[in-house]
């Protein structure tokens, strides 16, 4: 019983229906703020997270040049902070959108299979064989890459660079062992499928089935049909589950660490090894044995990773989030 | 005369026209028909040749004495040693995880469910969503730098593993969780309000109650997600040849880890004639602890959709 109770006025039941909370009493109003106050643990852990990636970031960003090359292992000679982040940044893009590029059409391809292309009782199970996938950790992916991919596609790389050479991206000496950005590439693609492939189907099967209806009675084919209706429906929904999967790519480790041979180049040319590297993979590969100012530098390379997927990963949100207030969906 | 064989030809036309596409539109959609066939069963060539490569090369490593020995005191090319120091760090470090996300998780759940509304709850649901997509290298950073602050440069052990864990997972179950409690009827909240049950407790006798198989399943595939992490781990927690399975005191080895520091060991050096010596041993570890890990991961998923098969309330 709370104090306000205590007043037994005529007027008061009437005040009691007005104030919302006033129906909760006793464990009832503890429980909810039990509930809320885990709501803002939520966005306290993701502040934290933002802040103590700062906290210690910081001695590195402020540190002088020479101080840094004295702490960081690989530090290139007479770079600012700005200068030895940037390659990492680049081969961390690269990589990803390498990755989403080959990873978007075949989901997308996919997507369309279950929602309406699979015979009705496989769609399911189909669908479960793929978000397998998602379920395989990244690092028996990255066994898997060095073990069976790499010397599986060697052969495509060298053909790739024999007729395509003239391509930036595909120029430079072809790496006989295939532990290339190429190889890295595919092996992100394959393990951001799932997730592109899980959110444009949830997507294609929301189309209004009057659309689609519509669109096979004016004599549609089926694929005038997904065309017409399906896609143009789904369009924005495709692009933040691409986004969502660009976000996934970019923070991916495992894989890369143990399929990369790295370099720290701004280099396109992803056949090559010793060209470029990504920050996770970079991260996990000092860490272990970091110490001192290295450790800052390389928490403050996991804060520009983080800044990054961050930015994606709100954009994919909002995009979705946008895309809900129009379709009328849920 | 002519007049009606015109009329009926331009019925056939049109009856034609109407029934079958022409020629140039059946065969794009023939073709893309035949694509998107293509892209799935593209998808699964990496799926079944990634799940065979490690059963081929994994299934004559593990055996009994390799799921019960730790690698303590095991060198070069040694083929004794095993992988249960992994997998008891795994377990109980996935533990400890699960032990903090699952109660934050499904509070913030039933925050959302329950209680969310105006601009906290619709904040919570954008940044649970955009937490998802936090790197898990980060997230091994986030805990590291946090405890470092209070245990000093060089700690690493059992829970800061777990935190990192946590930040990874409790985004998986909210979301999840917050599915299946929308899935409750709200007939059922509200014969309970009419019975005069406070809120709390209809929450946790009724809507829990009917949820139960649903959260269950939430849990289970959200331990599937993160029992596979390296990164944080390996940042983290550290790695260790022998026992330890006190997660709040010295390094941890777990399963995902191990996979990776055998596969960066390469191959061992044997002497000529040397007994006891495998030179390729090393890798042969990884592929039995990447089968022994997959093994888990895939029990997780099946247990957890069977129990919401099997446990789920029957709506009519």
């Amino acid at each position: 019983m709370t104090t306000t109770d205590s007043p037994p006025a005529p007027v008061a039941p009437v005040r009691r229906r007005r104030s919302s909370g006033d129906t909760e009493r006793g464990f009832s109003r503890t429980f909810r703020w039990i509930a809320t106050g885990s709501g803002a643990l939520i966005l306290a852990t993701l502040a934290a997270v933002a802040l103590f990636l700062i906290v210690r970031a910081w001695p590195a960003m402020t540190a002088s040049e020479a101080e840094l090359a004295d702490a960081v292992p690989r530090y290139p000679d007479d770079t600012s902070f700005l200068a030895y982040v940037g390659p990492l940044v680049f081969g961390t893009l690269l990589a990803a959108v390498l990755a989403l590029l080959m990873a978007t059409p075949v989901a997308m391809g996919i997507a369309l299979f279950i929602s309406h292309y699979a015979p009705r009782r496989l769609a399911q199970i189909l669908g479960y064989l793929v978000d397998l996938l998602a379920a395989i950790p990244s690092v028996v992916y990255g066994l898997w890459g060095v073990a069976v991919l790499a010397p599986a596609v060697a052969p495509v790389w060298t053909w790739l660079n024999e007729w395509f050479g003239w391509f930036p991206l595909f120029a430079g000496n072809v790496s006989p062992t295939a532990r290339t950005l190429a190889t890295v590439s595919v092996v992100l693609a394959v393990m951001i499928l799932p997730i592109i492939t899980a959110v444009s189907r949830e997507v294609f099967l929301q189309t209004p089935k009057l659309h689609e209806e519509a669109a096979l009675a004016l004599g549609a084919t089926r694929w005038e049909m997904v065309r017409t209706a399906v896609l143009p429906f789904g369009q924005s929904g495709v692009i933040s589950a691409a986004m969502l999967g660009l976000g996934r790519a970019l923070g991916e480790t495992m894989a890369v660490l143990m399929i990369l041979s790295p370099g720290f180049l701004y280099s396109f040319k992803i056949l090559q090894a010793a060209q470029q590297q990504t920050i996770a993979a970079y991260i996990a590969l000092d860490f272990p044995e970091a110490s001192g100012l290295a450790v800052n530098a390389l928490i403050a390379t996991g804060l520009a990773l983080f800044v990054i997927t961050l930015a994606v990963n709100m954009a994919a949100r909002a995009i979705v989030a946008r895309r809900k207030d129009f379709s009328g969906a849920n | 005369m002519s007049a009606d064989t015109s009329t009926l030809d331009a019925t056939e036309r049109t009856r034609a026209l109407l029934t079958t596409a022409e020629p140039r539109r059946r065969r794009t959609d023939r073709i893309m028909a035949a694509l998107i066939w293509f892209a799935f069963l593209l998808a699964m060539v990496p799926l079944v040749s990634l799940l065979w490569t490690v059963l081929f090369n994994g299934a004559g490593r593990v055996t009994i004495d390799f799921l019960s020995y730790s690698m303590r005191g095991i060198f070069g090319g040694d083929p004794g040693g095993g992988i249960y120091h992994a997998v008891m760090g795994t377990l109980i470090i996935t533990g400890c995880a699960t032990l903090i996300s699952v109660p934050i998780g499904i509070l913030v759940a039933i925050y959302l469910v329950e209680y969310g509304r105006g601009p906290l709850a619709r904040a919570v649901t954008f940044f649970v969503d955009v937490m998802t997509g936090i790197p898990s290298i980060v997230a091994g950073l986030f805990a590291v730098s946090l405890f470092t602050i209070f245990f000093g440069a060089g700690a690493r052990f059992g829970i800061i593993g777990a935190v990192a864990l946590s930040v990874l997972m409790i985004p998986v179950v909210v979301r999840s969780c917050e599915e299946m409690l929308k899935l409750v009827p709200n007939e059922l909240r509200e014969a309970s309000y009419a019975l005069g049950v406070p809120k709390w407790l209809t929450i946790i006798r009724v809507v829990l109650r009917t949820a139960v198989a649903g959260l269950t399943t939430s849990v289970l595939l959200a331990i599937a997600r993160v029992i596979g992490e390296t990164a944080p781990l390996l940042v983290a927690v550290g790695v260790t040849d022998s026992i330890n399975f006190d997660p709040s005191e010295g390094r941890m080895m777990t399963l995902p880890v191990f996979i990776y520091r055998q596969y960066s060991q390469g191959l061992a050096t044997c002497r000529e004639g040397q007994a006891n010596c495998v030179a390729d041993i090393a890798i042969q570890n990884a592929w039995g602890a990447a089968l022994t890990l997959i093994v888990i991961v895939m029990l997780l998923n099946v247990a957890g959709r069977l129990v919401n098969r099997w446990f789920a309330p029957k709506t009519r």
